[in-house]
């Protein structure tokens, strides 16, 4: 069943549009900026440096 | 595990590792339920279907505030508990809190155009939520611009119980002005205004909204402490670098002392 938005469809549709680009540029910098830290971490530990703790700086648990 | 345990970073980290999946889940859960109720939702008498743009934005205007006050329950922590987590937690939350300020004002706008007439309207509602928009770019910019994130903190946290003098002029300025936006119609003495068939799908839509910055929100801190442990662990390169080119130098200046002394 197609919906029927009406006059103002375009109005509607950029509303939503609008939130979900919005919504899909969050979650990609929450991703990307994740992915970007854990890379940089391995780096250094792959250059030698750890935590005090002896622990991985990427361990989570 | 109580807040006192929630300090510790790594055990931060440990408890987003396991909440992050089922508090996705539940969102993506939710807003699929939300925006299924909401397309079925039938046109209002006067508005016609353009009544859908409410379901989007209420949420996010809802999450511009909510988020604020996030943020200053935070800068409470930073600056009367100094709670560690406290401002990663705040910093963490103002881009999100900005994206969803920038959805309300645009969606409002949108919404505004077909039913009065115009996008855009000096009146105190809409001049407050600009503001608060602002005031979240503001606070991104600074602490971009201060290096050492404790100091930044402590600026950030200021800031933002200042800005939180805004909520309540943004909640009351429709009663206070006459503005042209719409007085409460949910949250109103004496109950809601709103018949069940839109105010139903907008609760859900209003929670699925929460769950997706409680989200966003977690994965956010946690790259927050993983780039503070990027920054110590660059600082204790740095230093072992300057401590190895001191040593060297100084064996060097031995050396060369001592053949100075023989020759």
């Amino acid at each position: 069943m197609m919906m029927s938005l009406g006059p103002y469809a375009s109005f509607i549709v950029t509303s939503y549009l609008a939130a979900a680009v919005v919504v899909i540029i969050l979650i990609a910098w929450v991703a990307l900026d994740y992915r970007s830290q854990t890379q940089r971490l391995r780096a250094l530990e792959e250059s030698g440096i750890t935590r005090r703790s002896g622990r991985s700086a990427t361990d989570m648990r | 595990m109580t807040l006192i345990d929630l300090a510790n970073p790594t055990r931060f980290l440990a408890l987003t590792a396991r909440v992050l999946p089922w508090l996705a889940a539940a969102t993506v859960i939710l807003l699929t339920i939300g925006l299924y109720q909401a397309s079925l939702a039938p046109d209002d008498y006067q508005q016609g279907a353009t009544v859908k743009i409410m379901f989007i934005h209420v949420p996010n205007a809802w999450l511009s505030m909510f988020v604020w006050g996030v943020m200053s329950i935070a800068s409470l922590g930073t600056l009367v508990w100094r709670h560690p987590l406290a401002d990663v937690a705040a910093k963490a939350a103002a881009p999100i809190g900005a994206a969803f300020t920038f959805l309300a004002l645009l969606t409002g706008s949108l919404w505004g155009r077909p039913m009065w007439g115009t996008y855009w309207e000096w009146d105190a509602r809409l001049t407050s939520v600009l503001i608060l928009f602002l005031m979240y770019l503001g606070l991104m910019a600074l602490w971009r611009a201060v290096d050492d994130p404790s100091r930044a903190a402590r600026a950030a946290a200021v800031l933002t119980l200042v800005g939180a003098i805004n909520l309540p002029i943004i909640k009351f300025s429709v009663d206070w002005w006459n503005t042209l936006h719409q007085p409460a119609s949910v949250m109103r003495m004496g109950g809601s205004a709103l018949d069940k068939s839109f105010l139903i799908p907008l609760l859900v839509m209003a929670i699925a909204f929460t769950l997706l910055f409680l989200t966003l929100h977690l994965a956010a801190m946690r790259n927050e402490i993983l780039r503070r442990r990027v920054r110590s662990l660059q600082m204790m390169q740095a230093s072992r670098v300057a401590f190895s080119s001191e040593v060297g130098a100084g064996s060097r200046q031995e050396t060369a002392s001592k053949e100075a002394g023989a020759a």
